[in-house]
């Protein structure tokens, strides 16, 4: 069956026929006994591998198997920010990358991503905020990376909400601005290369739980056990998000991860008020405006590893001072709904994009708080690496190996929280 | 907060230290089973005695399902 094509045309054709002709986006085939590759967990980095594979690679026999349905993980659960101002010259080449894939990508796969590069504002509250930020600006423009320091009523003047009082308890001494930066529609994402590779033949198979890692004789992948039976495969990428150890622990393999509920919430819907997105790590605030005009707010992660995918509300309590400090009009808003994600976290803070020690077992893991900017670049990274059976340069330093080797990327102590 | 929570319990330390190779320091220092179900944690009472001790926590519900001196066996 022909794809249909999205375009300004067939857009107000199907509305003036009364949207009675759109297909299914996706096919929704049984799994088949044997595929060349299997990609574990269908959400934006996972349905992006396939994609990838598929249309970069040349391998058409894949399947992306997902436990509920493709993007009700964490790819539905952010805050859909992007960014990719990181201190280190291996972390800004790999979030640039990704930045630039999605600078094409509603080109590239014909889906609207709802891209929106309208900045992201990262706030400076102390003197040794100051110097860090001003830093990270350094760091990034040496690496070819936009960013740039504001002033306070500079910063008032990108962001009009922001309240710049230097009598509150936290004062805005400064920003941040990578204007490059800025949100998508996280649905879009999955939707989007899920209906890509699916046109490529990749089979999307939902309700598909992996419950085992079958090896053979040498040692290598041979296939997956599933809640739909057993199917084989030589080349299995795991890309599971928070249940990655899980998975992992499937094959025998012990990753450096740990797996925590991180909170988001957003507001009643309102007018347009928010232009850009402010972040700041120092009081733990994320705040940007969805299209459909609620304000998206991130919390931080709980104090405790957890799978249950909701998190302490003393954590948004916290977050919602800070916003209602930095932006008072926003006090007498009513919260509409707050939910929780699984992450997994390394201890550095930057990913694992990696071969394992078992052959035909690839790793996509330890995203933390900060995966859905970098899913492009993930994915397209991710499906290099199990095409080639070797890393491709930017993500070659993403090793599970970098921790006994002591070659760290240390964005954990960069940015001293959560990103 | 009352408690603290101090990450997977029973992880000893390896020695003599000049005769531990890298892979074992790396198990120690950054490889964890980061279970789902019922997990080994250490847990601080930090605005209380300030002492550690080890809980079995199910981390599909948080609940807590047995608490333990440090230094003594998992409870079956």
């Amino acid at each position: 069956m022909r794809k249909q094509t999205f375009s300004a045309l067939s857009l107000i054709w199907r509305g003036l026929s009364g949207h009675r002709s759109w297909q299914q986006q996706w096919r929704k085939p049984e799994p088949k006994t044997r595929y060349d590759a299997i990609i574990v967990g269908g959400g934006g980095h996972g349905l992006g591998a396939a994609y990838y594979l598929a249309q970069e690679h040349g391998l058409s026999n894949i399947a992306v198997l997902e436990k509920g349905w493709i993007g009700g993980g964490n790819t539905g659960r952010n805050t859909t920010i992007i960014r990719s101002y990181y201190l280190f010259s291996e972390s800004a080449a790999l979030y640039d990358h990704s930045l630039k894939l999605w600078e094409d990508l509603s080109r590239a796969l014909n889906y609207n991503m709802m891209f929106s590069q309208r900045g992201v504002m990262m706030l400076a509250h102390t003197v040794h905020d100051v110097q860090v930020i001003k830093r990270h600006v350094h760091a990034n423009r040496c690496n070819g990376v936009d960013n740039e320091w504001l002033e306070p009523a500079q910063a008032k003047a990108f962001c009009p909400p922001l309240n710049i009082a230097a009598n509150i308890r936290y004062p805005v001494l400064g920003a941040a601005l990578q204007r490059r930066g800025g949100t998508a529609r996280h649905d879009a994402v999955a939707w989007g290369y899920a209906r890509a590779a699916d046109a490529l033949g990749v089979d999307i198979i939902e309700n598909c739980e992996v419950t085992g890692i079958r090896r053979d004789a040498g040692g290598a992948v041979a296939g997956v056990e599933t809640s739909r039976g057993y199917i084989q495969a030589r080349k299995v990428g795991v890309s599971a998000a928070g249940h990655t150890s899980v998975v992992m622990r499937m094959a025998g393999v012990q990753l450096p991860l740990e797996s925590f509920p991180l909170q988001a919430l957003v507001s009643e819907p309102i007018k347009p008020i928010f232009p850009c997105v402010v972040m700041s790590n120092t009081i733990h605030a994320y705040i940007s405006q969805s299209d459909k005009g609620e304000l998206v707010i991130g919390a931080g992660t709980d104090a405790y590893t957890s799978y249950t995918q909701r998190g302490a509300l003393h954590i948004n309590m916290h977050t919602l001072d800070a916003i209602c400090e930095l932006f008072p009009e926003f006090r007498r808003l009513r919260m509409l709904r707050n939910w929780g994600g699984i992450v997994d976290v390394t201890p550095d803070r930057s990913p694992i994009i990696a071969k394992t020690a078992v052959p035909g077992l690839y790793v996509n893991c330890g995203w933390g708080t900060g995966g859905f900017k970098a899913t492009p670049g993930s994915a397209h990274l991710f499906a290099w690496t199990m095409a080639h059976d070797e890393p491709h340069p930017i993500n070659a330093p993403f090793t599970i190996e970098r921790f006994r080797d002591g070659n760290l990327i240390d964005e954990a102590a960069a940015a001293a929280v959560a990103h | 907060m009352e408690f603290t929570h101090g990450g997977e319990a029973h992880l000893v330390r390896p020695s003599p230290p000049a005769q531990v190779d890298d892979d074992t320091w790396t198990r120690f220092l950054y490889m964890r089973d980061n279970l789902k179900g019922v997990y080994a944690e250490r847990w601080r009472h930090a605005r209380g005695c300030g002492q550690f001790f080890n809980a079995l926590r199910d981390t599909t519900t948080d609940h807590f399902v047995a608490v333990y001196k440090r230094g003594e066996p998992r409870p079956r």
